[in-house]
């Protein structure tokens, strides 16, 4: 009886009951919303940045400040990423061919994979954790502590002197670090072929300039120069948008990090749909 | 005539509001050249809002805003960057770029802004990191972050100064300083501006402040200017929003946990 009192004095229940779709259709929109916004936000930011890369005046000492920034000091890394791969990708492909009589295969199959994907997607995302970090963390503290905002009143625009540098040595240098990876991987590979499973070094060289094509190369190279894009502007974007204090650049440097890598592999299968299909 | 007679600095009625609160609610506001007019308020009362609306650094919903006479709301990007040629300002938090030495710092402006040529800028930083009373030599080619808070508000003031603006913008100028170093600072700003002719805007809490820089005074409460007049009738202003902020009492027609207006 209590219970059967207390349901009818609700009369509001029902309608209630009523409004919970009403606030599951609320949350789906606005979530959807949210994410078309800041879709939007993001294209018109790179939009508007890349025009910036291509429209005077230039800031060549701070473009070339970027290249060693962003090439030069990624190096050890990426080559360090690239020397372990192509050693570790000998040794498990010699595993596996055994298997098949076919360790032949070895030295093009490190070749092909250093080339086309693993020398491009780890660098991608080695960089993305480097430089991405940082230029969102060096752009985020400039934003709180209004620095940015400072560039404005002295008549500079944040988009040339910040942005476009950062753009054009990601876009530029990415793809000259693939190719030093390129070649340091492939040697990581011969160095576990020739001293490790007992190829021999004349044939480990010759497998390997046989099957290499200049478009495994190329593509590979095209595909950094799209990472090394992604890798700026998502830092850039973040960092120029952070939120206010440390807590802001923070969550600023984590998201730059993510959306680069999650876009690296994103669009690498994209572009490899669109080169080799 | 009608370009000497037109203010310097015209807002009206300025809007502005983030998601449902509504920042701005109509300000009014007439500078003109020459004048130094002070902006006071309580937190949180639109004072900066106000402030970064002039500069652009953050568009109005509605409202127009005129710098001599021109409408810059709709400029384009390149008649913006002209624009602000004409303008110099002193971030609150001194907003020195921590990349550089404070020479360049100084020179920024005039190496970026009007290309002049490397030699000659740090020529010219020097003289005014002299003006703000700093020691040239020892300052120049240290960091920001080696410098005390009041060092680096003098650095920014120098570069606030150094392409000789017509307008300068100084964001609470004194807060954070010891009382000794904000009237070194507010001295500062005074023989600055007066030396370069230029009209000032300042906003500011700290009354020690407003009675040193101001010649008028415009009090801002809930968006909006409820109060302007020439700082001598401040005492008697007749207003009792501007009698409790002026005195600072606690009780009054303020109420400090008023927060903003929503829609």
């Amino acid at each position: 009886m209590v219970t059967m009192s207390h349901i009818s004095s609700t009369p509001l229940k029902s309608g209630q009951i009523l409004n919970l779709p009403r606030l599951i259709c609320q949350i789906v929109g606005h979530s959807i919303l949210g994410f078309l916004r800041s879709i939007g936000a993001l294209s018109l930011f790179v939009g508007r940045a890349t025009a910036h890369c291509f429209m005077p005046p230039f800031f060549p000492r701070l473009t070339l400040r970027q290249f060693i920034d962003i090439g030069y000091y990624s190096l050890p890394v990426v080559g360090m990423t690239a020397l372990f791969t192509g050693m570790v990708l000998a040794l498990q492909s010699y595993t596996g061919f055994t298997r098949f009589n076919a360790e032949g295969a070895v030295a093009g199959v490190v070749a092909l994979s250093v080339t086309r994907e693993l020398a491009p997607v780890l660098a991608g995302l080695m960089v993305a954790g480097r430089v991405g970090a940082s230029i969102a963390a060096e752009i985020g503290t400039m934003r709180v502590t209004e620095q940015i905002d400072a560039l404005v009143t002295l008549s500079v625009n944040p988009f040339k002197y910040l942005i476009a540098p950062r753009l054009i040595a990601g876009t530029l240098m990415l793809p000259l670090l693939v190719l030093i990876g390129d070649i340091i991987g492939i040697y990581g590979g011969y160095i576990v072929g020739v001293y490790n499973l007992g190829f021999s070094s004349g044939n480990y060289i010759e497998q390997t300039w046989d099957i290499l094509e200049r478009m495994d190369v190329i593509s590979g190279l095209i595909k950094a120069a799209v990472f090394g894009f992604i890798v700026s502007a998502m830092g850039c974007y973040h960092g120029f948008n952070s939120g206010r204090g440390a807590q802001g650049v923070g969550t600023a440097t984590t998201y730059a990090v993510v959306s680069a890598s999650i876009l690296i592999l994103v669009f690498n299968y994209i572009l490899t749909e669109v080169f080799f299909s | 005539m009608s370009k000497a007679t037109s203010p310097k600095i015209e807002l009206s009625d300025i809007k502005k509001s983030f998601g449902s609160k509504i920042v701005l609610d109509g300000v009014d506001l007439t500078v003109n050249k020459g004048e130094s007019m002070v902006i006071i308020g309580g937190s949180g009362s639109g004072k900066s809002v106000t402030l970064k609306c002039i500069l652009g650094l953050i568009h109005p919903d509605s409202g127009s805003v005129k710098i001599d006479g021109q409408e810059t709301l709709d400029l384009r990007a390149q008649e913006r960057d002209q624009m602000m040629k004409k303008f110099g300002m002193l971030f609150q938090g001194g907003a020195l770029f921590d990349s550089m030495p404070i020479w360049e710092n100084v020179a920024f402006g005039l190496i970026q802004g009007q290309k002049m040529e490397r030699g000659q800028a740090r020529t010219i930083a020097l003289q005014k990191i002299e003006q703000v009373g700093l020691a040239a030599k020892t300052v120049a080619d240290l960091y920001p972050a080696e410098l005390s808070g009041g060092m680096q508000k003098r650095v920014s003031l120098a570069r606030a100064i150094a392409t000789s603006p017509e307008i300068i913008f100084f964001d609470e100028p004194t807060t954070g300083l010891d009382p000794i170093m904000a009237d070194v600072i507010n001295e500062l700003i005074v023989d600055c501006v007066k030396d370069l002719g230029a009209t000032a805007l300042t906003i500011t809490h700290d009354m020690a402040s407003v009675r040193k820089i101001a010649d008028h005074v415009a009090m801002i409460y809930e968006g909006k200017i409820i109060w302007t007049g020439p700082v001598a009738e401040l005492d008697n202003s007749g207003n009792d929003y501007v009698d409790q902020f002026i005195r600072g009492r606690g009780t009054g027609p303020i109420n400090k946990h008023a927060g903003f207006k929503t829609v």
